[in-house]
């Protein structure tokens, strides 16, 4: 098992040669860890009193956000801008998807501006898939319904490897809404295949089937567990996912209170984790439903140091499928 | 005016046929079946089509299509539907009733037979609808729709939810000796589904639609049909389950028949991965297990008919995201070509029980003529060549769309000429 964080390839000798960077699952080992490898000599970039390198001076990102999404575009705009690419943000509200658009149109007229990249986050999974087969720019997908959310998993990656050094070997819990939660299917991908061990956790309405067979070969490396407690039992690592008020109208749980007592993580439950456990979630935040106050604000989260890292990954994300052939 | 199909393998389950022979058509019906080379004195009024090399069966017939007609003639026009069956090899079809408007009463009925007679392709079979626009309420006045020429009756993709209401309808229909069609499903249990629920919607964050789905409304349907003695076809059945559920109805003596379509029987839920809105049906692709399964209950006699679904969509509906795109596929074309390749060059199932299930078990379980090729039956005949190869290839498709998950395979079996009622209204180009 080659493990991220003891490969010290720098991303010159390791070519990324993706068009298109769509999810985790078809990602090898390889390229994790370049674009890892790539965010952590980025990160520097935003410590510095000006923030901005040349490197994509001159290219254009598109940011087409059809759902609501504050903090990912803004990393994403933020992570194009401190490269020097021109970056433009389309959101619903402005798009012509609401007026019956079809996907062939959208991405024709996308192309027609001659963007370099197009981050794309759509409700329905598989677009960033369909728009790739229909333009030349690099797609990049900023998640798309329950599929996938590829870099918000990188960045959860670079976030767990600055904080313990490699992710093989790891326990990791991921607790809660399952079923709708592309951060979720994502983070199993890469964190397994980087070696970690990952616990599911949540209701079993929010679980969907087959979801132990997500992986090839699962067996050791993913377990879905009957109760959070058993999840959280002796965990280096536990990632909590945001609930939506909307799934108690589903009937998939009675009401956010008892939620919150079943699968709510308190700082008495984590007593059972490792000792250094770290606590993650990929935001906004409910406070006193599925992560309570005092755990959000203890040392052991890292909630924000994910959002920070969130920009660095980006600009390794950017500067790999669209940087490289400018040097 | 004569006509000799000479020398081909004359396969005829509804007769357990199957030899090398000569077909004598005479006007629109059969004369007879003459064994190969005897001599028959070739006079000017006697066509002859070579058929050696070539398998001659009874014309195909299709329980299920969706013709579009009236009201959405950009997919499929009766005329475009009923010429693509020819070049599929099938010489009826029925038509299923969710036109705009529904089929749901004797004018709607009319119409459709009309259209179809002007077409002159296939014999197009209306199935009325189970109520009024299908929308699960009232009855619709299938009386009516039967003296019209409705042979079934179905409100097939709006599946009627009411179970009194569904109790009524067999009743009813059974009075009036008309078959029910059910598209089994639950739409409360797989609703804002968009693929089978299985390892593949869980790995693609696509909602499922589970077979239990599929299954409560089959044992639904077997149990009601058990109660009024009515028929019950179900169609494009999908999951394990759901024939088994079938198979132990029918040693209970409950009249229920079923068909499967060529997708089910060839693609599996893998096939979504990619996104591609042409694996979008509904009932959806299965998982292999069902799909292994459905083919051995093919082979062994249990399922009743292969039936196309053929659904047509404009390119521009299926162009658009995944769980938005409209459910369905056309398949008049390909079936034969799908099914040899996947069911009889595989070793899987047989070549006379292939047609058995294309041909006589599709008639009986409608009661509609045809599939056979017995003395005095129209003289519906296909004529296929079981070993040509052909990449399918959507922009020949006769049919006016092209939705299809099989652009590009390359299938083995091919339609050589079709007859209906004694005349040639296919010919394939050499």
């Amino acid at each position: 098992m080659i493990r991220a964080g003891s490969c010290t390839r720098s991303a010159t000798e390791m070519p990324f040669n993706r068009k298109d960077l769509l999810g985790i699952r078809e990602l090898s080992v390889e390229e994790i860890t370049t674009i890892l490898d790539t965010a952590e000599s980025f990160k520097e970039v935003s410590a510095r009193s000006i923030k901005k390198v040349p490197a994509l001076r001159g290219k254009t990102v598109i940011n087409l956000f059809f759902e609501a999404s504050t903090r990912t575009r803004t990393s994403f705009e933020l992570a194009a801008k401190r490269l020097s690419a021109d970056a433009v943000n389309i959101s619903t509200s402005t798009s012509s998807v609401s007026k019956g658009e079809s996907l062939i149109d959208t991405a024709q007229n996308l192309q027609a501006m001659s963007p370099d990249a197009i981050v794309i986050r759509h409700p329905s999974p598989g677009v960033p898939q369909q728009l790739s087969r229909l333009v030349s720019a690099s797609i990049i997908n900023g998640g798309d319904g329950a599929h996938e959310h590829p870099t918000q998993a990188l960045l959860d990656a670079f976030t767990i490897r600055e904080h313990k050094g490699q992710i093989g070997g790891l326990q990791i819990a991921i607790v809660g809404d399952i079923m709708h939660s592309r951060v979720a299917r994502s983070n199993v991908h890469l964190l397994t295949r980087l070696g970690a061990h990952v616990r599911i956790a949540g209701p079993r309405t929010l679980i969907p089937v087959a979801y132990d067979r997500l992986i090839e070969n699962s067996e050791g490396s993913l377990t879905i567990c009957d109760h959070i407690d058993e999840a959280i039992a002796g965990s280096d690592v536990v990632m909590m996912l945001r609930i939506q008020r909307e799934r108690m109208s589903d009937a998939f749980f009675p009401s956010l209170k008892e939620y919150s007592i079943q699968y709510g993580l308190t700082l008495r439950r984590l007593e059972t984790a490792a000792s250094d456990c770290i606590v993650m979630h990929p935001g906004p935040v409910n406070r006193g439903v599925e992560i309570s106050s005092d755990v959000v604000d203890s040392a052991r989260s890292l909630i924000l140091d994910q959002v920070t890292n969130g920009v660095a990954v980006r600009m390794a994300i950017l500067f790999l499928l669209i940087g490289s052939e400018a040097q | 005016m004569k006509l000799l199909i000479k020398g081909g393998r004359i396969i005829d389950p509804s007769q357990q046929i199957d030899k090398v022979a000569d077909l004598l058509i005479e006007g629109d019906r059969i004369d007879s079946i003459i064994p190969a080379n005897s001599s028959q004195s070739p006079s000017s009024e006697m066509r002859i089509f070579d058929a050696g090399g070539l398998v001659v069966v009874p014309g195909f017939i299709d329980l299920h299509v969706h013709l579009r007609e009236p009201g959405e003639e950009y997919k499929e026009t009766i005329a475009s539907g009923a010429a693509a069956a020819v070049a599929g090899g099938f010489t009826s079809i029925c038509a299923m009733p969710n036109t705009k408007p529904v089929n749901d009463h004797a004018s709607v009925t009319r119409y459709i037979i009309d259209k179809a007679r002007e077409a002159g392709f296939a014999r197009v079979y209306p199935v009325g609808a189970i109520t009024r626009e299908s929308k699960g309420e009232e009855l619709a006045e299938m009386a009516e729709m039967k003296a019209a020429g409705a042979v079934a009756v179905s409100d097939d993709g709006r599946p009627v939810m009411d179970s009194q209401v569904v109790r009524h309808a067999l009743e009813y229909a059974r009075d009036h000796d008309l078959v029910m069609v059910d598209h089994c499903q639950d739409v409360q249990l797989s609703a804002g589904g968009v693929i089978n629920e299985g390892r593949y919607s869980t790995l693609l964050g696509l909602k499922g639609m589970s077979g239990a789905a599929e299954e409560s409304h089959v044992n639904r349907d077997i149990m009601l049909a058990k109660l009024t003695g009515a028929r019950v076809h179900i169609a494009h059945i999908s999951t394990s389950n759901s024939v088994k559920l079938v198979a132990a109805a029918r040693e209970n003596g409950v009249a229920v028949t079923c068909e499967v379509t060529p997708h089910h029987l060839a693609l599996t839920d893998a096939a979504v991965v990619g996104f591609d809105t042409n694996t979008k049906m509904n009932p959806p692709l299965r998982s292999e297990e069902d799909r292994r399964y459905l083919i051995e209950k093919v082979a062994d006699g249990t399922i009743d008919a292969i039936a196309t679904d053929h659904a047509p969509h404009h390119s521009d509906e299926k162009m658009l995201e995944y769980d938005r795109a409209p459910f369905g596929v056309v398949g008049l074309e390909t079936a034969l070509g799908v099914t040899l390749t996947v069911l009889f060059h595989t070793g899987l199932v047989s070549l006379p029980r292939i047609i058995e299930m294309l041909t006589i078990g599709p008639a009986r379980a409608f009661a509609i003529p045809g599939g056979t090729l017995a003395v005095g039956a129209p003289a519906d005949v296909t004529v296929f060549d079981p070993n040509r190869e052909w990449v399918v290839d959507p922009q020949r498709f006769r049919s006016k769309s092209r939705n299809t998950p099989f652009a590009g395979w390359r299938l083995r079996g091919a339609v050589a000429a079709t007859f209906v009622g004694g005349r040639e209204v296919f010919r394939a180009r050499e």
